[in-house]
């Protein structure tokens, strides 16, 4: 095992995994602890770390990365209404229609670099979505979105066994994937992606694709063509994000044309760079933070408030709670937009290096020595 | 058939003039600065809001209550009386009624100050770091600053009424010799064009025509050199900036007629003028206003029936498809200079 | 290593700030409490409460609908706890609420923002039903949220008693067991506008569509069609536009020299008040064509719609579920209520919205229970009056209400800035009412599935 992983990087992969697994007691003390959420958890942090293996290794910011997530999600409807109702074929379907996707837009962007790349990603992400929400419509239905139906064909399972009367839903071989199994289900793969997103970053493809980042001129120069390894990078991450779309699927039966637009895909460069771009665990806590946001904060009214506030005073609480709801509730934006922009103000390395400065302040207040390669970050750069 | 190419062409004169309006503002921070601002579509949010912030001042109204008669749910009857009529009589009529191009007034100043106190505040210290966290805390800025006119003007969309003798439909068509009512065109999109028109040839003038303006264009060629000239380069940055804010709240403030502003109207027109800018080239004042009423005319033509029957779908994405060929063909936009942006 | 570290530490930091909130009432769903406890999802002897979910578009294209809705939600749940003026629980007959919650429990609520999209609407639903044990969820004001929303709670069996939708999907093609409508559709719609539209604009017109782009746009604009062609109408094109477009100019213009002679408007909201005052701006009001005057029509609109379209709205027809001027005891003492507790007089969703309520309560106490099968089975074939509608069924073989149906017009000389409407016609009942069978769909079962959480 040693030589296949190193200790480090093992003992980081157990502590993710047990803090994934431990999730639905870590997360009670918050509130967040019910399974909708932590799938989101889950399934945001797959599409995070798939974007980071892009952005985060080659410094390629693609702004479209959402209609590769989209496509997943249309991807696994499909299956689910053409071929079974279980999940493993929907998932699978969805990662390949996602990657052939990435593949063709990737080829035509890739030809950019700097903000016309970004342009390019754009424009073919807002294309997806226009298509989808309008021509597109006998494949999405539109904007009421796409959903099963008990008139579905699902040849597979029909070949093999009676199909149980009632709306079908997703399962795997018979057991049903919403709820807590949804969690445990989305876990897996958000355990399994950050392995993969591990093992690339360690990889000599890895490497490469640093190299690529800090000098794309220089790689060129030396005799190589670092298009191929791009594209990779590209088509890998679409491929993440179609998986992380069809689980969306898998666990809330419902594909929406919404999840493709620019404001879905801006939202995972905010949990990228809010997490840390470039390290392992940055982007997934990137996720945690913004989804906590908009399901937790946004769901504060004034009694809430009033309540939270009830240790002031009758005429301060009043203030207060009038200028804490312009924060939480519909405006729990406006605390996210002013978190981000502080975030890219001082903190550049996302939260991953406020942890690590942190973590250095209190090394040195408790005085314990400690050589300082080992307070690096498990990081890509 | 001419009529409806002729009407489109109008249509996309005037969507044109709104997407070159904002994409200029773009390019002039781009330009001077080096920075990819992505608040300038609030920049012209704020405008549209200072239309509405004027308005609300001169409809301010004094309220009594009637106890004798009831409203029909049955609440005391409430009797409203504007106070500019109160104070300025007839003429507070006509200000009211000509709130929207006298807010103009208002806005330009408030959008100055925006500007300037934007650039000093925050741009300022982002001139060295790497384009993309540029682009982050800007955006970051506009999720705020959207949100402060969320909380203070509400989600919903304002209307603003035009002037009542601008409300109507222009007989274009007469006036070209033709049938009466056959080619007719709101007034005050006919407005909304020569003001874009007006304003864009005053932004050029005054970078060509004035030494101010002949500095800042030589500080964009080489800034360098006009630093070690002994001119204040930085000073005359920080005004275009102002400037260019100016410009966004204007084309805000003009716009509300037409759609009824409410808070995320800018980043709703955000997407779109970036697509503008890369199209006419990154940093070329000429190409963004060239690339806006293209993409302008274009998309209007595409919403033709008789073009969505060939290509179902086209207005859909005909901006970015134009965007996606453009960047394809010619690397750094219709008239971009080379190796802009491209780390 | 380090990593997992700093990971503990900051989550204690964090846990800390996050006990004062706990304290308030967030209090979590914890994993223990599942589906074993309860023989349904959220059940009010298990959790200890009665929490209505209340799922509405605060932003996006039907902003203000939804917040007016979540208004008489509100005021709903007052007087279902029995406080305030008790506003419809003295007129609704027949009633078995008490004023005194709901068998005996006080009801709260919870709230969601749909943005006016479906795939937000059911995050939302998920959350208020898993983590704060909504026991029903009502709302949206978008026929394509209401029906992502009724088929999540059918899956989750959840009663959703939807807010205002008008597609004819909702109760037609996607219907379910656990979803209800009060509200009326677009085939009601077009049964209740024709006539007069014949009566006032004549049998030999040509119409141009523009029409929303999802479900209930389709529906309606089908609907309409049908009732104007079988008048005699011609229908000249019908064109698509995006939801929340802004501007209309590009789609308007094809329509002056398309050959029509009336615009039919199948939008609503925000997107209604944008295309009817361009349109107007167009000077399509003003306009001749095939020597008759140029009319707009828009077969659904309620008076915040109205108000936002100011001047535009003045005598152009449409259809409306309820208007607060109506004269019967039902509609005034709501109206009272309302405006007593809100400055202006409710609007067609606040008063569907409010309706739905109250009977979701009445259902329960009738049922004696919060199981959902017993209030579906209570609900189904149920008539009732005094809720401003007339006697109203409520039909179990697709879960619409059955009730008259106003066709209005917007008002030539408006007394105050409420008084934007005025009632044409009421349509009976029996004229506004169809066979089930023509949409299709089916309802599924009432069974409660063992999936919620």
């Amino acid at each position: 095992m040693t030589k296949f992983i190193s200790r480090k990087d093992l003992t980081l992969f157990i502590s993710f995994t047990a803090i994934v697994l431990a999730l639905p007691f870590l997360a009670a003390p918050f509130g967040a602890a019910y399974p909708d959420l932590l799938q989101r958890f889950m399934i945001f942090g797959i599409f995070a770390i798939g974007f980071n293996i892009l952005f985060g290794l080659t410094g390629y910011l693609s702004f479209g990365h959402a209609a590769f997530f989209g496509v997943g999600s249309y991807a696994a409807m499909w299956s689910f209404k053409l071929l079974s109702t279980n999940a493993i074929p929907a998932l699978i379907f969805a990662v390949i229609v996602a990657g052939i996707f990435a593949l063709v837009i990737g080829f035509v962007s890739l030809r950019r670099s700097g903000i016309y790349f970004s342009i390019l990603t754009l424009a073919f992400a807002q294309m997806s979505y226009n298509l989808a929400y309008s021509v597109l419509t006998p494949i999405t239905n539109g904007e009421t979105g796409l959903r099963m139906a008990l008139s579905d064909p699902r040849v597979l399972d029909r070949m093999f066994f009676e199909v149980p009367a009632g709306t079908p839903v997703p399962s795997l071989f018979g057991a049903t994937l919403s709820g807590w199994n949804g969690f445990f289900f989305s876990a897996v793969f958000l355990i399994a992606t950050f392995f993969l997103a591990m093992r690339i970053t360690n990889s000599p493809f890895g490497m490469m694709l640093k190299g690529i980042k800090s000098n794309q001129n220089r790689m060129n120069y030396t005799g190589f063509n670092t298009r191929p390894y791009t594209l990779t990078a590209f088509v890998i991450s679409g491929m993440l994000a179609g998986l992380a779309g069809a689980l969306l699927v898998v666990t809330d039966p419902l594909a929406g044309a919404e999840r493709m637009r620019w404001t879905a895909s801006g939202e995972v460069v905010l949990m990228t760079i809010l997490g840390g771009v470039g390290t392992l665990v940055g982007p997934v806590i990137g996720a945690w933070v913004i989804k906590y946001f908009e399901n937790i904060f946004s769901s504060f009214n004034n009694n809430i408030l009033y309540n939270f506030w009830s240790f002031l005073p009758e005429g301060m609480q009043s203030t207060v709670v009038y200028i804490s709801s312009k924060f939480v509730g519909e405006g729990w934006h406006l605390t996210l937009g002013l978190v981000f922009m502080l975030i890219v103000i001082f903190l550049p390395g996302g939260i991953m290096e406020g942890a690590r400065r942190i973590g250095a302040l209190l090394e040195r207040i408790s005085g314990r020595t400690r050589s300082r390669s080992e307070l690096k970050p498990t990081a890509a750069e | 058939m001419f009529e409806v190419i002729f009407l489109q062409f109008l249509n996309g004169l005037d969507k044109g003039s709104a997407y070159a309006l904002i994409a200029l503002g773009l390019t002039l921070v781009f330009g001077t600065l080096g920075v990819v601002n992505f608040a300038h579509g609030a920049l012209f949010m704020l405008g549209a809001f200072c239309a509405v912030l004027f308005r609300r001042i001169l409809t301010l109204e004094t309220v009594t209550i009637d106890p004798e008669k009831l409203s029909p749910w049955g609440q005391p009857l409430e009797i409203r009386e504007p106070l500019v009529q109160a104070w300025f009589g007839e003429f507070g009529a006509v200000l009211v009624n000509y709130s929207v191009p006298i807010s103009l007034l208002l806005a330009i100043p408030i959008m100055l100050v925006i500007g300037i106190s934007m650039e000093r505040g925050l741009i300022k210290h982002f001139y060295k770091r790497p384009h993309a966290e540029q682009i982050l805390v800007t955006f970051g800025l506009a999720i705020v600053l959207q949100e402060l006119i969320k909380a203070g003007f509400g989600p919903n969309p304002i209307p603003q009424p035009m002037p009542e003798n601008l409300r109507g439909a222009a007989d274009i068509g007469s006036w070209l010799g033709m049938q009466a009512n056959v080619i007719t065109y709101p007034w005050w999109r006919l407005v909304y064009f020569l003001f874009s028109a007006a304003v864009i040839g005053a932004v050029f003038c005054f970078l060509q025509f004035t030494t101010f303006g002949m500095v800042v264009r030589a500080g964009m060629a080489d800034r360098e050199t006009v630093g070690v000239l002994g001119i204040d380069i930085d000073r005359r940055f920080t005004i275009m900036f102002g400037i260019a804010a100016v410009v966004a709240g204007m084309a805000g403030v003009m716009y509300t007629p037409l759609l009824p502003p409410n808070y995320h109207i800018g980043m709703d027109f955000l997407v779109l003028s970036f697509v503008v800018v890369v199209v006419g080239g990154m940093g070329s004042l000429p190409g963004a206003v060239a690339a806006g009423f293209m993409l302008g005319i274009l998309q209007s033509f595409a919403s033709m029936t008789q073009v969505k029957a060939i290509f179902p779908g086209i207005d859909q994405i005909i901006i970015y498809l134009v965007a996606v060929v453009i960047l394809l063909v010619r690397p750094r936009g219709l008239l971009g200079r080379r190796g802009v942006m491209e780390a | 290593m380090s990593i997992l570290k700093r990971g503990v530490s900051r989550r204690r930091v964090l846990r800390t700030g996050m006990a004062g909130i706990l304290a308030t009432g967030v209090s979590p769903m914890i994993i223990s409490k599942g589906a074993w406890a309860q023989d349904f999802c959220n059940n009010p002897d298990v959790t200890g409460k009665v929490v209505f979910g209340l799922n509405l578009p605060l932003s996006g294209t039907y902003a203000e609908e939804g917040a007016d809705q979540q208004k008489a939600y509100q005021l709903a749940i007052e007087h279902i706890n029995g406080e305030g003026d008790g506003g419809l629980l003295n007129v609704f007959q027949p009633s078995a609420l008490t004023g005194n919650g709901i068998l005996g429990k006080k009801v709260e609520f919870v709230t969601s923002d749909s943005q006016t999209l479906s795939d937000v609407a059911r995050a939302g639903a998920t959350r208020m039903i898993e983590r704060d044990g909504a026991i029903m969820i009502s709302g949206g004001s978008s026929s394509g949220e209401a029906i992502a929303v009724q088929s999540l709670c059918q899956e989750l069996g959840v009663i959703f008693m939807a807010g205002l939708t008008h597609s004819n999907d909702t109760t037609g093609k996607d219907k379910r067991r656990y979803g209800f409508r009060h509200f009326f559709n677009a085939y009601q719609s077009g049964i209740g506008i024709a006539p007069v539209l014949a009566q006032a604009y004549g049998t030999d017109r040509r119409a141009y569509h523009l029409t929303a782009d999802y479900t209930w746009g389709w529906t309606q604009e089908e609907s309409i069609r049908d009732a104007t062609e079988a008048l005699g109408w011609e229908t000249a094109e019908t064109v698509l536009t995006p939801l929340g477009a802004g501007d209309f100019s590009q789609f308007l213009t094809p329509v002056l020299n398309s050959g029509a002679d009336v615009l039919i408007l199948n939008h609503y909201g925000n997107d209604m008040v944008n295309s009817l005052t361009q349109a107007v701006q167009f000077g399509m009001r003003d306009r001749q064509a095939n020597g008759k005057n140029f009319e707009i029509v828009v077969p659904l609109f309620s008076e915040l719609m109205a108000k936002g379209a100011g001047d535009s709205i003045q005598g152009i027809f449409g259809t409306s579920n309820w208007h607060w001027n109506l004269q019967d005891e039902g509609s005034q003492a709501f109206t009272r209520s309302f405006g007593a507790a809100y400055g202006s007089p409710p609007s067609q969703a606040a008063h569907t919205a409010y309706v739905q309520a109250l009977l979701y309560a009445d259902a329960v106490e009738r049922a004696g229970t919060f199981y959902p099968p017993a209030v579906i089975e209570a609900l189904e074939d149920f008539e009732f009056d005094g809720m401003g509608n007339g006697p109203t069924l409520y039909r179990g073989s697709d879960h619409q209400c059955m009730k008259s149906v106003l066709v209005v017009r917007g008002n030539d000389n408006p007394s105050s800035e409420f008084d934007v409407l005025e009632v044409v016609q009421e349509i009976s009942r029996e004229d506004s009412s169809y066979d089930p069978a023509i949409f299709g769909g089916e309802l599924g079962s009432a069974e409660p599935v063992p999936q919620c959480a």
